[in-house]
């Protein structure tokens, strides 16, 4: 039954490697085959790297684009294109009450005022503090630092887009795409919003952040597999992307007020975060099965990272407490967009439901056909390292749908 | 019978709890006293060489962990101790507290120290040239924990709900300056919303680097008068040119009033409002005409369901930057009209800098305080003041007066502005 305090989507903004747009990113996973792959850049590590774009779609002055470091330009470029989607862009009323949520980690740091201070020191310099000191005054652009600082995807989206209604970035890999969520729909049911723009981005083409993952040994360095086959790839079992996803939510009353089309709706998330042995994650993981009644769903969208244990104990519980909802590991497709994997995957159940189409196998070694069209979908996203998160979309019906 | 529903009908938020750090010391008590006699804890950097630094001082934290421990250590060692104080206060269990954290918390990167021990054992490992190749061999074929963990976002509000047995998925949140702040909202939400009983909300920062000191210098932000220390923060003087870098942190447990009486717990106050605003004029400097910080006030106000003739004082962002200081003003002027003239206000960061992420959680500690003892904490440093802002900001000495219900500002980098409104217990 439909109630005007749903939470509904109205508006996806999808930049993988897949392409560009709701409908592209679609396509291209309705036509999977093989992965857009760059195995060579970062050798031994593959990443799933951003197509080319027209900054200049979504972000008009080049003055704006030069002011951010590539996650940041991922991700204002992407909320730009949600808002287009939902119909918002460009209406000042609507962008100026909306509320933003944006899951952010760092940005890109310089690589060459890095290895000036690395080979300076190596080369016998021992003068450690003062030489990082001298290099970093003299050789930092001045604006860089808030072309890397977290906040500011939030703060470019503002004012390329001129989202103003309030405006809040959540950290913290993929639990903070899954807190991201959870918090916008709490707050749209609640009636504390009407309308929210929800999302993230990540940027992986760049040694730096490669290196905050190998220092875990998270990183698969054998030739690419798909994510349910990587249990005995050499490193770790991930793969990462680049790329972004948002969302706009907003209450059905909302939605239907200003004659918007519902993608979707969605209800509560469950999140949680503890010891991550495979017994306690089980545990946790069967009882947020419980709070979001997941086993009710017609298929199941996994934001899987491919990470050995993390991803073998999602396997175990997908096998055994839902044997019989068929899954998509959609970072097959995209690689692991780390803050953005959450949205992402709720962005592509959306799609699914709104296409009336099911997501196609993407491999065929864990995932099971399916021609049924989905009416809802469950949403699960086991952090590489930690954090847990679920929630349902369900297809929308009514007015809009 | 108490009432225990707000104006709009949502549970109350009482405050149980408040634990404070910062460059003056350890807890409440040492911090109030410090603060009400207006002294500064803004000192010359020892952590690190400041050779070709413009700005040499700060308001570090140098008496929790060792200087070589680094950033993400200090970090959560501040946030654990402003909790275990907010905790303890509050008579909940301090390893099974039960309901969600948020934390407000500095973004996170590897250290220098780290970078330089990578690229040496990268060396050691038969890698090329110094730089990123070269660490990333060493990250592979060496074992990394520590580094590992201080660079993911999650870590220290991973260990913090380790520590305290927080429920839920923790969220770690930045809103830049406003971010403390932050972290006390959502905690509120999350009351009020009937999601949780208990939470706890804390803001840290023990950040204070080499490159976080260049970064902001870059930007122009800080202040050079190196000279004398403890004087180079002044907020609303004339002769203001930047803020000073410090660290610390600040806590709150809130909890439905409903069921903190049920415990017979004791009221510390209420968390009656919280107002934000987004401004999309720059990245660092905020809308000429202050409507974002307009209107975050007036927000705050409306969700208190109180109005500007129920502020008894304001606790300022006061950063002591020449654009902040004006702003505020302004905006302030704006909201409460003539009646600005007679509403005092002060700035901690006279006293305590510019704590960034932990600011707007340190501030609304001191807030609580300033009701709980009717005692106005100074503005020091107010020896010239800035004839443009005509405000009562409580020079050089402390003043009594009965407070019962405080205004606390907080606008950040980025455009994100957040209010608090917080208030003695209704008799």
């Amino acid at each position: 039954m439909s109630s005007p305090d749903d939470v509904v989507i109205t508006g996806i903004g999808l930049l993988t490697s897949l392409g560009e747009g709701a409908d592209a990113n679609w396509e291209a996973l309705c036509a999977f085959d093989a992965p857009t792959i760059d195995s060579e850049r970062f050798a031994p590590y593959t990443v799933h790297p951003v197509p080319e774009v027209d900054w200049s779609q979504q972000i008009a002055k080049r003055g704006d684009q030069r002011q951010m470091e590539a996650w940041q330009r991922i991700g204002t470029y992407t909320a730009g294109l949600a808002l287009e989607d939902a119909g918002i862009k460009g209406n000042e009323a609507l962008c100026a009450t909306m509320d933003l949520v944006v899951a952010a980690g760092g940005g890109e740091r310089d690589v060459d005022v890095d290895t000036i201070i690395l080979g300076r020191i190596a080369a016998g310099e021992t003068d450690t503090g003062t030489i990082i000191n001298e290099v970093l005054t003299s050789e930092l652009r001045p604006t860089l630092f808030l072309a890397q600082l977290s906040n500011l995807l939030a703060g470019n989206i503002s004012i390329v887009h001129k989202v103003t209604g309030s405006s809040r970035t959540f950290m913290g890999e993929e639990g903070s795409g899954i807190s991201a969520i959870q918090s916008a729909a709490a707050r749209i049911r609640s009636g504390q919003s009407t309308h929210l723009l929800v999302g993230g981005a990540y940027n992986t083409e760049h040694p730096d952040m490669l290196l905050s993952y190998e220092l875990g040994h998270y990183l698969m360095r054998d030739p690419w597999r798909p994510v349910w086959q990587r249990a005995r790839s050499e490193g770790g079992g991930v793969v990462t992307g680049s790329g972004g996803a948002f969302l706009t939510l907003e209450s059905r009353a909302h939605a239907q007020a200003r004659g918007a089309r519902i993608y979707a709706a969605i209800g509560d998330v469950a999140a949680d975060l503890g010891p991550t042995d495979s017994a306690e994650t089980r545990k946790r993981l069967d009882r947020l099965a419980g709070e979001t009644a997941i086993a009710d769903a017609d298929m199941i969208v996994s934001a899987a990272s491919g990470s050995h244990a993390r991803t073998a104990d999602e396997k175990a519980f997908l096998s055994e407490s839902l044997p019989d909802t068929p899954v998509r590991g959609v970072s097959t497709a995209t690689g692991h967009l780390c803050e953005a994997q959450f949205p992402l995957a709720v962005a592509l159940a959306a799609l699914s439901l709104s296409k009336g189409e099911a997501i196609p196998v993407l491999d065929d070694s864990f995932e099971a056909k399916t021609s049924d069209a989905p009416k809802s979908i469950g949403v699960v996203t086991v952090g590489f390292d930690a954090a847990e998160g679920m929630a349902i979309v369900t297809k929308a019906d009514g007015a809009g749908a | 019978m108490t009432r225990t529903l707000d104006h709009a009908g949502r549970p109350i938020v009482a405050i149980t709890g408040a634990g404070v750090v910062s460059s003056l010391g350890a807890g409440k008590d040492e911090n109030w006293s410090k603060l009400t006699d207006g002294q500064s804890g803004i000192h010359a950097i020892s952590r690190f060489p400041t050779e070709h630094l413009r700005t040499k001082i700060a308001g570090t934290v140098d008496f929790m962990t060792p200087p070589e421990a680094g950033s993400t250590a200090l970090t959560y060692a501040l946030a654990e101790a402003a909790v275990l104080e907010a905790i303890g206060e509050s008579g909940l269990s301090a390893d099974d507290f039960g309901g969600p954290l948020f934390l407000a918390a500095p973004p996170v990167e590897l250290e220098w120290r780290q970078r330089l021990a990578l690229d040496s054992e990268g060396a050691k490992a038969g890698g090329g040239e110094a730089g990123y190749d070269r660490m990333l061999l060493a990250a592979r074929t060496g074992v990394h924990e520590e580094f590992f963990r201080s660079g993911q976002f999650g870590t220290v509000a991973g260990r913090l709900q380790r520590r305290i047995g927080s429920r839920g998925l923790p969220i770690t949140l930045s809103t830049a300056c406003a971010s403390g702040a932050t972290a006390i909202q959502l905690g509120a939400e999350a009351i009020r919303r009937g999601e949780a009983e208990r939470v706890v909300s804390v803001g840290t920062d023990g950040s204070v680097t080499a490159e976080a000191l260049i970064r902001f210098s870059l930007l122009s932000a800080l202040s050079t008068q190196n000279d004398v220390p403890e004087k180079a923060s002044k907020p609303f003087s004339k002769d203001r040119d930047g803020f000073v870098m410090a660290e610390g942190a600040g806590a709150f447990v809130m909890e439905s009033l409903e069921s903190a009486k049920a415990r017979g717990a004791t009221i510390l106050g209420i968390l009656e409002g919280c107002g934000e605003w987004a401004d999309d004029f720059h990245r660092t400097r905020s809308k000429p005409d202050g409507s974002p910080a307009i209107a975050a006030v007036r927000a705050a106000l409306d969700d208190a369901g109180v109005a500007t003739d129920d502020i008894d004082y304001i606790n300022a962002h006061g950063t002591s930057t020449p654009e902040n200081d004006k702003m505020e003003s302004l905006s302030l002027s704006t909201v409460f009209g003539d009646a600005m003239a007679s509403i005092p206000i002060s700035s901690n960061k006279s006293m305590i800098g510019h704590t960034l992420t932990a600011a707007g959680a340190i501030e609304a500690v001191f807030s609580l305080m300033t009701i709980r003892t009717g005692t106005l904490p100074p503005t020091i440093n107010h020896l010239n003041p800035d004839p443009a802002i005509e405000l009562d900001v409580v020079p050089n000495a402390k003043r009594e007066a009965k407070v019962g219900r405080v205004l606390s500002n907080s606008f950040g980098f980025g455009g994100q502005n957040t209010c608090l409104v917080i208030a003695a217990e209704p008799a």
